[in-house]
């Protein structure tokens, strides 16, 4: 057994330079070439100038895994992230439904959900984002006291409040 | 092709039709992508009737291209060309974000679009194909409407096209606003609100064929490349080497609006009546306190030379740009004598709300000032609007009606070259003394009189590009600054910011490499590859046409002004000295293999292979 302790990927919205290294060194490591679209984090900019980083947060009851029907989806024991079987999943799209941030995705080439293992508890977004020097994303330590959930939101309520946060009262008109 | 997604999409808008189109290796080859093969594609298709083509008639030709290295290499752009309705010759106009990259992962390399729709349409990218769609509710909307509708009717679209794949990202969207709609020539191809291919006047091109946009979503993989790890290799030891070498980080450009005056005496200052200026009100840290966010990347940037400026608060509330970047600090700020960074981002804004370029409309807005001052243009001349220095308001009203051709506005609208003829017509005087151009394209914002610049004598001259300041000719050849170089990076298509530490710049070619597979060494590239290039674009600049011709002996020249000294500052007294620019120009012909008309030589085409550029060229000159 792994001495490592589970980890979370902390995430600071209005540091996101939208520069999407994190989606290209995802791919590169998931796909082995780059590729946005399968990346398990995606930046969203619904509005421009507002680069929102889309990645599981890991919630404690697994509302995904719950849902899931086809029994794919699992929760690896050291890392806690959430693993797709891809032989197993049907592309149902419960998964999906379930989770408050609606972050699993298709993945664009093949019939099953993409969502982020944490890579073996090595984020490999998150190095680049340190490498980069935004620190949008961060890696901690997991602290059971923590509610993850509350990071599980959708693209949508995360640029609107962020848009005010920038552009003010321009914020609003501009989504 | 490696490096390549494979094919390019041509759009016929008067007849409504689309097809792949498909080059084979030589070209791409000798042409690369970008810039360079926007020369070919214009010069085999318009080459035979170059001076008939009008830039704003149905026969142009909008093209929309990225290279082999855009996505892989930080910072990713998209080239933008055409026949120029600003030179009438080819200049490559880059534009910054994820547009290309959505494009190349939709299987498209770049968008070939003809003709004239009879209605406003935009195109609509995804994997399986692309769509012409009506785009009459977008007309007249300027760019934040554009792209606030676009991004919603787009996800809504491809939600309903793939139901149960989960949340899409926003496509990317290519605009015009309603300056580019009113076939302005100092328009600008927009992207991400505050992004703007503005060189060459491409947005009234795209205006013309009414294209008020492209809006593209690809859900593939970036192409096949010759060696995957070998890029993220050459990727990481970039990032190193511009870490240490971190001004563009800290400050992006946006640090020159005051530093460039005081320092270099090289920034316009009221139309160029001076090019020095002290106004410590102008000082980055005024900027930087209105920004938002300190870093703004483009894909796969980390250098982030944008920030986000913007106002929340007080008259000028509402306004938001990309910091400004130096261009826009010195052509819509000290060139307006507008030295207030509120007002400087609120101008920039509207600008790009409005679809104008920065440099193109901030110059003809400080020449139509300079008439104002000097009493030739009347308030009555300028419907009303008091256009006094540093008036942000009044500047912002002869902008609007710059956007839609209105009153003075329709003539203002044809930028500084073609306005000054205009005026002369209808006043009878002589007004090419306050026209700072070159060969019809603005001249960026780095004077050379003081010398102190990077800029050198034959540099704007001598550029195929007119006054573009990002791709100047230079000797000798392969010189950091040169044109032959600037056509490397428009071609790849990438942004050149991030080669500007010299232990970056040969990473270019390893990326190369590893992306296509192709060795190119510098040997090749300028002394044939950029030369091909260059050639061809000298060759359309000087066929020109329709409305106005290029006599090298003539407009291979300076402004006027530049000929005057410089009345202030440090530097003041120091001016162009005339024998010393048409030795530096000669020196320029003779290295770049033109005649001591400035005419390409024979030889030298023939070498290139370029026999029939050299036919239509000895044609014209009959």
């Amino acid at each position: 057994m792994s001495e490592t302790k589970p980890v979370w990927i902390a995430r600071d919205y209005a540091k996101c330079s939208g520069c999407r290294r994190c989606e290209i060194v995802c791919s590169l490591s998931h796909e082995g070439r780059i590729w946005p679209e399968a990346s398990r984090v995606r930046v969203f900019m619904l509005v421009p100038g507002v680069e929102v980083p889309h990645l599981c947060a890991q919630c404690h009851d697994y509302p995904c895994v719950e849902a899931c029907p086809a029994g794919a989806l699992s929760i690896n024991k050291e890392t806690e992230a959430v693993v797709v079987d891809q032989e197993k999943c049907t592309a149902c799209s419960l998964c999906i439904d379930a989770c408050p941030g609606k972050v699993p995705y298709m993945h664009p080439g093949a019939n099953y959900a993409v969502i982020c293992d944490l890579c073996g508890g090595k984020p490999k977004c998150v190095e680049a984002c340190t490498q980069g020097k935004w620190n949008a994303l961060q890696i901690l330590e997991k602290d059971e006291t923590h509610t993850y959930k509350l990071y599980a939101r959708t693209p949508e309520e995360v640029t609107r409040e962020l848009a005010v946060q920038l552009y003010g009262e321009k914020g609003k008109e501009v989504m | 092709m490696l490096g390549y997604a494979g094919k390019f999409l041509e759009v016929d808008l008067s007849n409504q039709r689309m097809k792949d189109v498909k080059f084979g290796e030589e070209i791409l080859r000798n042409y690369i992508g970008g810039r360079g093969l926007a020369a070919k594609i214009l010069w085999d298709r318009l080459g035979s009737r170059w001076k008939e083509v009008d830039p704003l008639g149905p026969e142009n030709i909008l093209l929309l291209l990225t290279g082999p290295l855009t996505g892989f290499v930080p910072g990713a752009r998209l080239c933008v060309s055409g026949k120029s309705p600003q030179s009438n010759g080819i200049i490559g106009s880059t534009v910054g974000g994820e547009f290309p990259v959505e494009l190349r992962c939709a299987g498209y390399d770049g968008i070939i679009a003809t003709g004239v729709s009879e209605k406003p349409v935009y195109l609509f990218i995804t994997d399986s194909g692309a769509e012409i769609k009506d785009a009459s509710h977008l007309w007249g909307k300027d760019g934040k409407e554009t792209v606030k509708i676009l991004v919603k009717e787009g996800r809504e679209e491809l939600e309903k096209r793939f139901p149960g794949r989960g949340l899409w990202k926003e496509p990317a969207v290519i605009y015009v606003g309603p300056a580019g709609e009113s076939k302005v020539r100092v328009a600008s191809v927009n992207h991400k609100w505050t992004h703007g291919a503005g060189y060459g006047g491409y947005g009234g091109v795209m205006g013309s064929k009414k294209l008020k946009a492209v809006v593209a979503k690809g859900t593939g993989p970036f192409p096949e490349v010759a060696d995957m790890n070998r890029v993220s290799e050459i990727t990481d030891k970039m990032l190193e080497i511009n870490f240490k070498d971190n001004n563009f980080r800290r400050w992006g450009t946006g640090y020159a609006g005051y530093d460039v005056g005081a320092r270099l005496s090289s920034e316009p200052v009221r139309n160029w009546q001076d090019e020095w200026h002290d106004e410590k009100s102008f000082g980055v840290d005024r900027f930087e306190r209105l920004w938002v966010k300190n870093y703004w990347a483009d894909f796969g940037c980390v250098t982030a030379c944008l920030k986000l400026g913007v106002i929340r608060d007080g008259p000028l509330k509402g306004a938001i740009t990309d910091n400004p970047d130096y261009e826009n600090q010195a052509y819509v700020g000290t060139n307006l004598g507008v030295f207030k960074a509120e007002d400087n981002i609120y101008l920039m804004s509207l600008l790009d709300d409005l679809g104008l370029c920065g440099i193109q409309c901030g110059n003809v807005l400080g020449f139509a000032a300079e008439l104002y001052q000097r009493g030739i243009l009347t308030r009555n001349d300028l419907d009303g609007i008091d256009l006094k220095w540093g008036e942000t308001r009044a500047f912002a009203a002869l902008a609007k009606k710059i956007a839609i051709r209105e009153g003075i506005g329709d003539i203002l609208a044809e930028g500084t070259y073609r306005a000054a003829l205009k005026i002369k017509e209808t006043k009878g005087l002589d007004v090419s003394p306050y026209v700072v151009v070159e060969k019809g394209v603005a001249i960026g914002a780095h004077g050379i009189r003081s010398g102190e610049d990077y800029p050198s004598l034959e540099s704007f001259a001598c550029s195929v590009q007119g006054g573009d300041h990002t791709s100047v000719a230079f000797v000798p050849l392969d010189h950091e600054n040169s044109e032959l170089r600037a056509i490397l990076y428009d071609s790849g298509v990438v942004c050149w910011f991030n080669f500007f530490n010299e232990d970056a710049r040969p990473l270019l070619w390893d990326f190369f490499e590893a992306i296509t597979g192709w060795k190119i060494t510098p040997e090749e590239w300028f002394n044939e590859t950029a030369r091909r290039v260059l050639h061809i674009q000298r060759v359309a600049l000087l066929l020109g046409g329709p409305d106005l011709k290029w006599t090298p002996k003539v407009h291979d020249d300076l402004p006027p002004r530049w000929f005057e000294p410089l009345s202030k500052g440090p530097y003041a007294g120091r001016a162009v000295d005339r024998e010393k620019f048409e030795e530096a120009r000669k020196e320029y012909y003779a290295e770049v293999g033109w005649d001591e008309n400035g005419i390409p030589t024979s030889q030298e085409l023939k070498r290139l292979r370029l026999d029939d550029v050299d036919r239509r060229l000895r044609e014209s000159l009959k």
